[in-house]
């Protein structure tokens, strides 16, 4: 059975286009990644699936119950933990997680081994008021709260976003955890690299999804040549690599930067784009150190490739 | 049943672990009816009096006595001549300045015509026709004191009493206005303020996508200022009674009763305007303008609305407060049982449940 069934949902906030039209299906006990930058749709996305907001038309589904009709019995079942921190700020640990259990109907007792391995890492502070937490401490009790209920369909919406590295790390493999136990995860993040953590993605780019398919898929579909350059001028490098006419694109990635060639001057195509050539017009404009080779694409490249 | 009670005790966490709040919610009303009650004062005390008299007889001698020994009044002293006047009310020294004519005695005696002007600082209306009123009334005292030792041709003078409130002590009237300021504040500004809270900070979003109905977040929403709103009426009528020896002459049931009423009425507000906003600055924005302004302004509670422009007086009947005001008077200090206040309790229910109607049809099941 399909765990969330979208079919062209739209959604306008007055003129604004949030989503145009947009269907997509989750699989049961899959993590499904929607990735795509800030201002994309990913959290009305988010909020007309966990009922929250009502789309302008379309149909979706939870768990086999419609977002509109069925809402009442959609939110008993699901876990939802929203972009910015919401719990109670002026509430312990503790007693936020009991809130949770308690109006979700259960007890922290019952559900404990399924929020255990979360749970241990921040029970020395369950005296702690939620607000003087730490970032990912913060997230973890996020976690817990929107799970101590066994949901069946978790939606996490940026979990990750200002967590600090490690936390991120250790926060993908918690939700790697909560998948072998059966629930179905939708998470949203504007981090590529956490794409490859997912069993499928969407990468959603101005209310409508790019492509749907498994991060390995995407990357093998990846047609164009891309290389990494680096030298001593790594600013003036990404204004020269612009203005080469051989280059299609060039983006900043961290230490290095991603250039596609454009297909007409490939070699294969009757161009005469060359390595060397590129190295030995750089070194011209004053460059040293010039360090250029192929380089397998990312799902960044992807992205970056599909929404060109 | 657990989901409601564990609802509850976390507002009541909200409220006791917020000092300011704290503070707000059982301070302030205390502090409120006691600035009201001896500081905000209509009456008029130890006013001081300067005295002109050209005739220093045995009746203008009288006369200053009485006002001397009455507490409204002390005698800074004599004006020496005309001039003087001016420049005394000038400095400010003094409220009142009482001038006889020459011959003031001989004048009753033989023409039964004697003339004493009062003049009173006029830049305060209000103070300096209280100010004239009290003095007349001991001038006419000193009048009939007179007329039974000697022979004047009999004339009538009116005696004002004031029923009610014989001393005209001005807590009487600023009680019951308080009471339903204080209920109006904390009911209705903190119920839409910390409902706000809940929709600014996003727990809002959280708790909806959740199997608690709607309805049970906002019982217990309120149920915590309910009873600090209750607390807060027995404080007030606690220090009416003890501290401004304001008595409870009606039946003290339907005083409470009738607070209950209100208390529901300004719940009901609160809820409203949480329904409409979305902040907590705007939330305590639209409390303050939009209920406690009219309350001070337009419930009768400064102002008589009698003496309002027409337009005014209509737009008094909307407000809940004004009716809740007339009803305490009417138990509190006239001591009239329930047929005296059925009219303002119709008028009360049908406002809580039109109000609470709207509101609880209002709230939203989703974001918006």
């Amino acid at each position: 059975m399909k765990s969330v069934i979208v079919q062209d949902i739209k959604r306008n906030y007055g003129k604004v286009e949030a989503l145009k039209g947009i269907s997509f299906e989750v699989d049961a006990g899959e993590i499904f990644g929607i990735i795509g930058p800030d201002g994309a749709g990913k959290t009305t996305l988010f909020r007309i699936l966990t009922t929250l907001l009502l789309a302008d038309s379309g149909f979706a589904s939870v768990d086999g119950n419609d977002v509109v009709k069925e809402f009442k019995s959609i939110r008993k079942k699901i876990g939802y933990m929203p972009g910015r921190f919401s719990l109670y700020q002026d509430l312990t640990v503790e007693e936020n997680l009991k809130i949770f259990a308690t109006i979700f109907e259960t007890t922290i007792e019952e559900n404990y081994h399924l929020i255990k391995d979360i749970y241990q890492q921040i029970e020395p502070f369950k005296k702690r008021k939620a607000g003087a937490l730490s970032g990912g401490m913060k997230q973890k009790l996020a976690l817990s709260c929107a799970l101590i209920h066994k949901p069946v369909v978790l939606f996490l919406d940026e979990p990750t976003t200002g967590v600090d590295p490690v936390s991120r790390k250790e926060f993908w493999e918690m939700l790697d955890k909560l998948k072998h136990q059966g629930i179905t995860i939708l998470v949203s993040t504007p981090y590529m690299d956490e794409a490859s953590l997912c069993n499928r993605i969407g990468l959603i780019q101005d209310g409508n999804f790019l492509k749907i398919d498994t991060p390995e898929n995407i990357i093998n579909q990846y047609e164009n040549v891309l290389l990494a350059a680096q030298s001593d001028k790594m600013s003036k490098l990404l204004k020269d690599l612009r203005a080469e006419a051989d280059v299609h694109t060039c983006f900043a990635f961290g230490d290095s930067h991603h250039i596609t060639i454009k297909k007409e001057s490939l070699v294969e195509n009757g161009g005469n784009f060359s390595i060397e050539k590129l190295t030995s017009e750089l070194s011209k404009k004053g460059h040293q150190g010039i360090h250029i080779e192929p380089i397998k694409a990312g799902i960044e490249d992807c992205f970056m490739e599909l929404a060109d | 049943m657990r989901q409601f009670l564990i609802f509850t005790q976390k507002e009541f966490f909200h409220i006791f672990r917020d000092r300011w709040t704290m503070m707000m919610l059982l301070a302030l009303p205390i502090a409120m009816i006691i600035l009201f009650g001896f500081g905000i004062t209509t009456e008029i005390k130890n006013t001081k009096f300067a005295i002109y008299d050209p005739s220093r007889d045995m009746a203008t001698l009288g006369i200053v006595n009485t006002m001397e020994k009455n507490e409204y009044f002390t005698l800074e002293g004599y004006v020496e001549n005309p001039d003087e006047m001016e420049t005394i009310f000038k400095e400010g020294k003094i409220g009142l300045l009482v001038v006889f004519s020459e011959g003031f005695y001989e004048n009753i005696i033989r023409t039964g015509d004697a003339q004493v002007q009062l003049i009173a600082d006029g830049t305060d209306p209000n103070t300096a026709s209280t100010i004239t009123n009290y003095a007349t009334n001991i001038i006419i005292g000193y009048q009939q004191e007179l007329l039974e030792v000697g022979e004047i041709p009999f004339q009538i003078t009116p005696e004002v009493k004031l029923l009610y409130n014989p001393t005209m002590k001005s807590a009487y009237n600023i009680v019951p206005g308080v009471i339903g300021m204080v209920l109006m504040l904390i009911c209705a500004m903190m119920t839409s303020v910390s409902m706000a809270k809940e929709k600014e900070l996003g727990t809002m979003e959280v708790i909806l996508v959740s199997p608690m109905p709607p309805i049970l977040i906002v019982i217990s929403k309120v149920i915590p200022y309910f009873v600090i709103s209750m607390v807060n009426l027995m404080n007030v009528l606690a220090l009416a009674v003890f501290v401004l020896e304001v008595p409870i002459v009606g039946n003290f049931f339907l005083l409470i009763f009738v607070s209950l009423l209100f208390i529901f009425v300004a719940l009901a507000l609160g809820l409203l305007i949480s329904t409409m906003v979305e902040t907590q600055l705007v939330a305590l924005l639209l409390s303050v303008v939009g209920l406690l302004m009219p309350v001070i302004m337009l419930s009768g509670l400064m102002f008589p609305i009698e003496n309002m422009p027409i337009v005014l007086q209509y737009v008094a009947q909307i407000i809940p407060a004004k009716w809740y005001i007339s009803a305490m008077r009417d138990v509190m200090i006239k001591g009239l049982g329930f047929t005296s206040i059925i009219m303002e309790v119709a008028v009360l229910s049908a406002m809580a449940i039109v109000l609470i109607a709207i509101s609880l049809k209002k709230f939203k099941i989703r974001l918006e």
